[in-house]
């Protein structure tokens, strides 16, 4: 690892003047990502700005018909917080499958969202719950924010601070992983609310996390596994890689979705 | 150089590191506290786990920095000073939950901080899923799950299957 200065501010505002004074400085929350990018020398930055010292950014509370989970809330915390657990129980239960023990001890959504790894977990689940991200600037809807592989509309320097999550009437999710590396060869999350039935879909897409409509109108006719079994996804949108083909990928989706729409009830 | 705080096994150390030390370099090459195994340096194996303020996390993809301050907990503090072993280190005896003992350290670490977030104990497949993030070549895992579902009955306080199983 290249050395870099280290900073610990105390609040939101210190750290997005020290990261707008420094385009080459990179927050840090639970590191999971970074620190092992760090390592291997893919990335470079001049400092490391640690949100760890940001309370504010930390904790789950619910607020009337939707669920604020602050940023540096962690993995472990969204699994076994009873708030989430009460409103979003499949929200609880993906938080539980996210890498391992450790990971999840230290791993953050706020990183985990702003990263937007096409195999993350929470991605899929914000997009098809409807959410909203909120920044130290605006709020964007999920819908927007994620945009294509490891990219998202934040500007450098601009942190994620908490999402906002509408609580579904229903919420499930599947995912296939792979043996060895345990990451996601596809996830299918679905959710019926407010806004409709919204299906999103992680670790398939060959341009990251992406909605998939075609399961959405069949499930509003017809909530059953039954209705997305006869769904085929399209290939020729699927990631192919020496874990599996496009096809084989398409396939895990529709499978991943009937099974998510099981786990929903 | 930024200097770090560390409370270690109840002892307060301040040293002195680079940004891009990792905690288990300071623990190991400063501290020399050596029961703490770099085994992949890539966060998969577990062979590195800690304990920090509680929570099981694998030393090496954590800086130094960032633990300024904090409680850190290695495989040498779990015994106590006249040498009776805890209970995990004690059943992973009883049980032979190792062969050549490279990953213990971080299994013994992370099987304690399981049993504490268990408090009404795990059945085999959830102690199977918690050692997802530590790997074993060579027992088959099959004597660390049955250490540490023994382990957690003694540290839970209840008999443990196989002793009540003898008794019968």
């Amino acid at each position: 690892m290249y050395d870099f200065a280290y900073h610990k501010p105390a609040s939101v505002a210190d750290a997005v003047k020290i990261l707008a004074s420094d385009p080459e400085a990179r927050p840090i929350s639970g590191g999971m990502t970074l620190l092992p990018a760090l390592k291997l020398r893919l990335n470079k930055p001049t400092a490391v700005v640690d949100l760890s010292g940001i309370a504010e950014l930390r904790g789950v509370k619910r607020e009337g018909d939707k669920l604020v989970i602050g940023a540096l809330t962690r993995h472990f915390e969204v699994a076994t917080s009873a708030e989430v657990k009460a409103a979003i129980p499949a929200l609880a239960a993906m938080a539980n499958t996210i890498g391992d023990t450790q990971v999840r001890n230290r791993g953050t959504m706020g990183g985990s969202v702003a990263n937007n790894d096409p195999s993350a977990d929470y991605p899929a689940a914000l997009l098809a719950l409807g959410a909203t991200i909120q920044t130290d600037k605006r709020t964007v809807p999920a819908d927007e924010f994620f945009n294509g592989m490891f990219t998202t509309v934040l500007e450098v320097g601009e942190l994620v601070t908490a999402i906002h999550i509408p609580i579904p009437e229903k919420a499930g999710y599947a995912k296939m992983r792979n043996p060895a590396s345990r990451y996601s060869m596809a996830g299918v999350f679905v959710a019926k609310g407010a806004a409709g039935v919204r299906v999103a879909v992680n670790g398939a897409g060959a341009n990251g996390v992406f909605r998939e409509k075609a399961m959405e109108a069949a499930l509003a006719a017809n909530w059953s596994p039954d209705a997305v079994a006869a769904v085929k996804v399209d290939a020729g949108l699927m990631n192919g890689d020496i874990h599996g083909s496009a096809e084989y990928r398409a396939h895990l989706v529709t499978v991943m979705a009937k099974r998510a729409v099981v786990d929903a009830g | 150089m930024p200097q770090v705080t560390l409370t270690v096994n109840d002892t307060k150390h301040t040293v002195e590191v680079e940004a891009r030390t990792l905690l288990v370099e300071t623990l190991r090459e400063q501290l020399r506290l050596t029961g703490t195994h770099v085994g992949c340096d890539t966060s998969q194996c577990g062979a590195c786990v800690v304990h920090m303020g509680g929570d099981s996390v694998k030393s090496c993809t954590i800086l130094s920095v960032q633990c300024d301050g904090s409680d850190i907990t290695t495989i040498e503090g779990l015994a106590a000073a006249d040498g009776t072993l805890h209970p995990m280190q004690e059943a992973f005896r009883e049980y032979h939950a190792l062969q050549c003992g490279f990953c213990t350290p971080g299994m013994v670490m992370s099987a304690i901080d399981l049993v504490n977030k268990h408090p009404d104990g795990m059945s085999e497949k959830e102690i199977r899923e918690g050692l997802e993030g530590n790997l074993c070549r060579c027992t088959g895992y099959h004597n660390i799950v049955k250490a540490i579902a023994a382990a957690q009955d003694v540290m839970q306080g209840r008999v443990p299957e196989l002793v009540r199983a003898a008794a019968e």
